[in-house]
């Protein structure tokens, strides 16, 4: 109880700096990768104070109100998770947080916007498969949706869900946002979509939105972690290791993948989750 | 208890009532003094059986005369089909209905003589069915007096027959109490024969050809199933030489063989009654029907009875070839019927399709009839009953107001009907948004299908939560976007009942919501004990605590953010459209200078995932496993 | 004092420039001249940008324009005239459809010359328009103190 509360509080106040220094981490790559300089690699936490000093401004007033709801839910989604509570209840709260996203989105009726959101209700209903069937194959290695459960258990439980990680690392491309699944934001500069769902975001709006991202990416690198944890305590250097190169590995597709279409993304990520996670599943069930 | 009889022949008086006056202000007089009366007798039973202290009941009534007297009505029932299908040439129709009815007479008349025993059973699920049938029948008869008003008043082109209308609504929920509270198969069969012809008398109310062919089809599936459950009575009749739906599930518990085919072809036509794959189109054809029809029959009652009979036997299916049949078929039914759901921009065919693929959710549940599954499935009858009453109530007033049902004309529904739009948010939130109890649900639906190793439906649930997921969040994205420039202004011209109803529809669903923990220890763990003998509580004290955080962030967090962002000082922007916006963010300057109306409009991918190309495809799939697998069960007992 | 000078934000707008300048532009952001290192991002969207790169001059078609982007944009904002066209109008300045540089429908801040402007003197402009942001928010900054 006590040790989870401590984990809460951790999360929340950490959270933000870890996100942002991944992110900043990402755009340091990202550059070395295309041999430029690159910013700083506190580049993020700049632009999000800028974003904090500059005039609030909207389109609709009811924007701030969706994308702080969007925030808080995040949040409590980062908090179950840390806390030990149940996996699945995690994931729900989740995508009613991404539903207020879309929400944020649609709520202006500009076109940019509302198509960008269109688009994650298309990479929602991609990824959303293969996040559920992770946390069944949780279920069936570690006996208990429990975050707790699962971390404790005594070997790592990537040796049974090699499949359900393959599936989970594939639609993290998807969750950050990255290339070449980057259909709803567009992050990658002069695109056809401006800035997705973004696009009617400005100032103080992004700002939530850009430290909502950070909650969540800690997040889901927690869910990484989560493969290879176990009760041993220095299985956490093995995790933060795995969480690093996976961040990685997300930073290396990024760069080197030309965008897809929202067709080709759903038909990809919904084979691959049936392959890699069903496929592991099937095995799964007739092992345990 | 003499309320029993009371709630199932009170309607049907009221039902000859309605049929006889003629006079519209004084039959909805008494349609709204007899709705509030169904509700609070249904209210009245479930105190005075709750006095009694919660437990199971077997009542038995003078039985002669009154078995005498079903089967009399069953017959009557039986020409009026052999009428009406000769009337419109669908001659083969009223076979389905002769057939059954004549094995059910002879097997009455001529076959072994059944001991005496008890008719009505009273337990925690007849009367959470009674509770849903009463209080939201009640409700849809008060929103269906205001709503059939102004349905005449546009509609002028169908005949003014309103007081047929309202003698089937009530005729129905007479049915409808029977068939819940029966335990003797016979009246079983006669109370479903019941709501399987009102249903298609309601379907062709308005006599268009469309409706026509739609109420035939509802008709020959529903009987279809009616063929299939006289069947399994008689054959277990004749076996067993009782008829009484405890002793065919103990039965069947036991492990006795002789259970097995009535238990497989009751589960059948509880199939066609809950509108699953490969019956489906029966459902999506009863659309043509005025909307508290829709609501009551095709929504929130009707169906269920197919899910009532399916969670009864669910203790006689757990782990059987019946249970994997019903369980594939389901939820088969639940993702499919999802998919084909984002396809549809008709709120009432989204809602249609939404409900098969709840419903299908719920079977699979029973199929899988484990306590946990159950659990899920009443908790999803629950919400579902609740928020599908309201959706279609409210889809039926926003269509009047709106004249159309479109969900892309609800753009923006928000600032043109606010108190319409609200009311459907709500229900939509209940559908499948954290913390309503459609999650919860899911929750242990998924853990029992794990529990119980069944691959498939883990499969079904996952991929299908995904597409349900995605078609009612485009649709409540719709209702709050900035809305476009319209030419005409619409007005909130729903009538006060109408409110009324949806009104006390919206708290029930909040109140469900935020007491459903308490419900689950009160209420429904008991009647999974009730069921299975011994029940544990299914919702763990780690989860529980982590859905009271939930719902009270979620219902405390927008109203704070709301609160916050209020008084927060913004200055407006104008949408950006690359410069073009011409001052309103709904026209732009088009390559010619002039003013162009924008319009957004929702995926929905009709090409790739259309109900015409994923339908039949589907309907052969499961006519097959149907097939294979009945055989398989009925050969398997024979042999 | 809140230090904003490390995110500048750019919105390029492509006036009725002839390219020469444009591509100048995306010159400063390719690993030469690797504008990003100032924390330089290239949004397309009004409504996230701090500094309007504005190219070629401003003709009757897209006066309008100009205008509400910059409008959209929240302030502090700078608005930056990149090579001669943007400044003056340029060549173009007699066409019949053109009014001239872009200082004819926004106040421009800082002109940047060139025909085409060097990617040098692009980034050069940017980090001058950088200062000059952060000015208008100090000065911001104290008005409000004033008024409090």
């Amino acid at each position: 109880m006590k040790l989870g509360i401590t984990f809460v509080l951790l999360y929340i106040v950490l959270a933000p700096f870890i996100g942002g220094f991944l992110e900043g981490l990402d755009r340091k790559i990202s550059a070395r990768m295309q041999r430029r300089v690159g910013p700083p690699v506190l580049q993020p936490f700049y632009d999000v104070k800028k974003l904090l000093n500059k005039q609030t401004i909207t389109v609709s007033t009811s924007q701030m109100f969706l994308l702080i709801t969007y925030l808080v839910l995040m949040v409590l989604t980062g908090a179950l998770f840390f806390y030990g509570a149940d996996l699945l209840m995690c994931f729900f709260v989740m995508s009613t947080a991404a539903t207020f996203l879309y929400f944020a989105a649609v709520v202006t009726s500009s076109p940019y916007s509302s198509a960008g959101a269109q688009r994650e209700l298309i990479q929602m209903m991609a990824y959303e498969p293969a996040v559920l069937l992770t946390c069944v194959g949780f279920y069936l290695a570690a006996g208990s949706f429990n975050v707790a459960d699962i971390a404790g258990s005594k070997i790592s439980n990537i040796a049974y869900l090699p499949g359900f990680f393959v599936a989970f690392v594939f639609i993290l491309t998807i969750k950050m946002r990255k290339s070449p699944f980057d259909t709803s934001a567009s992050h990658h500069m002069h695109q056809e979509l401006v800035k997705g769902l973004t696009t009617e975001m400005g100032s103080r709006n992004l700002a939530i939105f850009q430290i909502t991202e950070w909650y969540e990416n800690v997040f889901l690198m927690g869910v990484v972690g989560l493969f290879i944890i176990n009760s041993n305590i220095y299985s956490i250097i093995a995790a933060v290791v795995v969480i690093l190169l996976v961040y990685f590995l997300e930073v290396l597709i990024d760069n080197s993948s030309a965008r897809m279409k929202w067709q080709q993304m759903l038909k990809i990520t919904w084979a691959v989750t049936l392959l890699a996670a069903g496929v592991n599943l099937i095995i799964l069930m007739v092992v345990r | 208890m003499p309320i029993v009889p009371f709630l199932i022949v009170f309607p049907l008086i009221v039902s000859v009532l309605m049929f006889v006056i003629r006079v519209n202000k004084v039959r909805n007089f008494f349609a709204y003094i007899s709705a509030v009366i169904i509700m609070v007798s249904a209210g009245a039973l479930t105190v005075q059986w709750g006095m009694q202290g919660f437990k199971p009941m077997l009542l038995t009534y003078n039985a002669e005369v009154v078995d005498h007297v079903i089967l009399a009505a069953e017959i009557i029932l039986m020409i009026l089909v052999t009428v009406l299908s000769f009337k419109y040439k669908k001659y083969w129709v009223s076979l389905l209905s002769i057939l059954p009815t004549a094995l059910i007479a002879y097997f009455e008349l001529l076959g072994p003589a059944l001991p005496e025993g008890g008719q009505i059973y009273v337990d925690h699920l007849s009367i959470l069915m009674c509770l849903i049938v009463g209080v939201i029948g009640g409700l849809i008869v008060v929103y269906a007096v205001g709503y059939m008003h102004g349905y005449h008043h546009h509609h002028t082109e169908f005949e003014d027959r309103r007081y047929y209308f309202f003698a089937l609504l009530f005729a129905f929920l007479s049915a409808m109490f029977g068939f819940v509270l029966s335990e003797n198969l016979l009246w079983i069969d006669f109370f479903w024969e019941m709501t399987s012809i009102c249903s298609f008398l309601l379907i062709g109310y308005t006599k268009t050809p469309e409706a026509i062919n739609n109420c035939f089809r509802a008709l020959w599936m529903n009987l279809l199933g009616g063929c299939a459950l006289a069947v399994g009575i008689v054959y277990y009749g004749y076996n067993a030489g009782v008829v009484s739906l405890h002793g065919l599930v103990e039965m069947a518990q036991n492990g006795d063989k002789l259970a097995v085919i009535p238990v497989a072809l009751i589960a059948f036509a509880a199939l066609t009654k809950a509108a699953q794959l490969p019956f489906s189109t029966w459902l999506i054809g009863a659309m043509v029907a005025p909307t508290p029809s829709s609501a009551l029959l095709h929504s929130a009652t009707m169906v269920k009875a197919g899910i009532y009979v399916l969670f009864r036997l669910a203790p006689a299916m757990t782990g059987t070839t019946t249970g994997m049949m019903i369980a594939l078929i389901g939820g088969f039914t639940f993702l499919v019927t999802s998919i084909m759901a984002i396809a549809q921009s008709d709120g009432k065919k989204v809602l249609a399709f939404s409900t098969i693929s709840n419903l299908g959710l719920m079977v699979a549940c029973a199929g899988v009839g484990t306590e946990e599954t159950i659990w899920a499935g009443v908790f999803l009858m629950m919400f579902h009953a609740i928020s599908k009453s309201l959706l279609f109530q409210d889809v039926g007033a926003t269509e009047n107001a709106l004249h159309s049902r479109d969900i892309e004309d609800m753009h923006g529904l928000l600032y043109i009907l606010p108190r319409l739009a609200i009311f459907m948010f709500i229900g939509i939130a209940g559908m499948f948004l954290a913390p309503f109890g459609m999650l919860i649900s899911k929750w242990a639906a998924l853990k029992a299908s794990i529990d119980e190793r069944n691959i498939i439906l883990v499969f079904f649930i996952c991929f299908g939560s995904a597409t349900t997921s995605f078609y009612w969040t485009k649709w409540m994205g719709k209702i709050i976007s900035a809305s476009h420039l319209r030419e005409k202004t619409f007005k909130d011209i729903t009538k006060k009942n109408e409110v009324i109803s949806l009104t006390i529809h919206a708290i029930m669903m909040i109140a469900l919501c935020v007491s459903f923990p308490w419900i689950s220890r009160v209420y429904v763990t008991p009647l999974i004990a009730e069921m299975f003998g011994a029940g544990e509580n299914v919702l763990p004290d780690a989860i529980l605590y982590t859905l009271i955080v939930v719902i009270v962030l979620v219902f405390a967090v927008p109203f704070f953010a709301y609160l916050y962002s209020k008084h927060a000082k913004v200055n407006m922007k104008l949408s950006y459209m690359n410069g073009i916006n011409t001052g309103d963010n709904r026209k732009f300057v088009d390559a010619m200078g002039e003013e162009k109306t924008l319009w957004l409009s929702n995926y929905y991918m009709h090409k790739v995932i259309g109900s015409r190309k994923l339908m039949v495809p589907s309907q052969i799939f499961t006519v097959a496993v149907l097939l294979i697998m009945l055989s398989m069960i009925i050969g398997g007992v024979l042999v | 004092m809140a230090n904003i000078k490390r995110s500048p934000w750019l919105l390029h707008y492509d006036g009725s420039s002839c390219n020469g300048c444009d591509i100048e532009v995306l010159a400063a952001l390719t690993p030469v001249y690797d504008a990003e290192r100032l924390g330089v991002v290239n949004t397309g969207d009004p409504m996230q940008a701090d500094i309007f790169l504005i190219t070629g001059g401003i003709n009757e078609q897209n006066k309008d324009v100009v205008k509400q982007i910059y409008d959209q944009m929240p302030r502090p904002k700078v608005v930056v005239a990149v090579g001669v066209c943007a400044c003056t109008g340029g060549v173009f300045k007699d066409c019949y459809n053109i009014l001239g540089g872009a200082d004819t429908v926004i106040p421009v801040d800082i002109y940047v010359p060139g025909c085409a402007a060097r990617p040098q003197a692009i980034i050069d402009g940017v980090v001058q328009a950088v200062e000059l942001f952060q000015q208008r928010l100090d000065e911001h900054h104290e008005q409000m103190k004033k008024e409090a």
